[in-house]
């Protein structure tokens, strides 16, 4: 068994047992805690699978950005050693046989497809400078408009949960 | 192509996940816990999108930059999201997904 192949074993593992543990656990932090967990082992799947650029991305923005945004409102919404409830056994049973039924049917399908590579295919390397130069490109493999549509995006999304979070004047009394 | 793993074996990884990920969708009571649950989803498919790209074509960097707008996506989703369960928390003072099945308040 080749180191490859041992990582490969040893981040799936984590990934799925840390996924199964973040949807159980009964404590909110120790959810997001696992969350992070799976983030930056799935970002260890993209150092195996070489995009480093993308693997950089994720533990910056996923396991940097948006878990500490998690767990910043988890303290602000409820107390840390608050136990959820067990939940109703229907709404249990429609999870994992929802669980059940995906998992075989795609992977069923999966595997009976035959996925074929085009030979003539080259792999090239992926360094920062194509990066930087599909990202901004205009011509062919150019990405220019949605990196702005998504710009876009992200100043919407910010002024948005500015003003929906912010406190309202009249109703000072009754917050928190 | 990396040395001695198919392709099967990560499609099945993230296939796996996607569905754990649909499953605390449905268990899950608390507001924050099903946007965790979201956070997997995303992440199962971003898995998918990268390997599609390094195993079926090397050539292009199509499915790095689909992976690369779908974080950006998922940081501007999980914003709003945590914006809207602290209002929800201001009126209401909990977060579980049972009590907010009104859109007026």
């Amino acid at each position: 068994m080749t180191m490859n192949v041992f990582m490969f074993y040893l981040l799936s593992f984590i990934i799925l047992t840390f996924s199964v543990l973040t949807i159980t656990s009964r404590k909110m932090l120790r959810a997001t805690i696992y969350l992070l967990f799976v983030l930056v082992a799935t970002s260890g799947l993209y150092f195996l699978l070489n995009y480093q650029f993308l693997a950089a991305v994720q533990l910056t923005l996923y396991a940097g950005g948006i878990v500490v945004l998690i767990i910043f409102s988890i303290l602000l919404t409820s107390h840390i050693s608050q136990r959820f409830k067990k939940p109703e056994p229907w709404k249990l049973w429609m999870g994992i046989i929802a669980f059940i039924v995906g998992s075989v049917l795609v992977s069923w399908t999966l595997l009976s497809h035959n996925f074929i590579k085009n030979p003539g295919m080259k792999s090239t390397p992926v360094d920062m400078h194509l990066i930087g130069n599909q990202l901004l490109g205009l011509g062919k493999n150019g990405y220019v408009l949605s990196f702005e549509v998504i710009s876009i995006l992200l100043l919407a999304a910010m002024i948005t949960a500015i003003v929906i979070a912010k406190k309202e004047k009249n109703q000072k009394s009754d917050t928190l | 192509m990396i040395q001695g793993i198919s392709i099967y074996h990560f499609l099945i990884v993230s296939t796996l996940m996607f569905f754990i990920g649909i499953a605390g969708f449905i268990i899950r009571q608390n507001l924050i816990t099903i946007l965790l649950s979201v956070e997997l989803i995303l992440n199962s498919v971003v898995i998918n999108f990268l390997v599609f790209n390094r195993y079926l074509y090397p050539d292009q960097l199509q499915g790095h930059f689909f992976a690369l707008f779908i974080i950006g996506v998922a940081a501007a989703e999980a914003s709003v999201a945590i914006a809207l369960i602290i209002n929800i928390y201001r009126r209401i003072h909990n977060i579980e997904s049972d009590n907010v099945n009104e859109m007026k308040y």
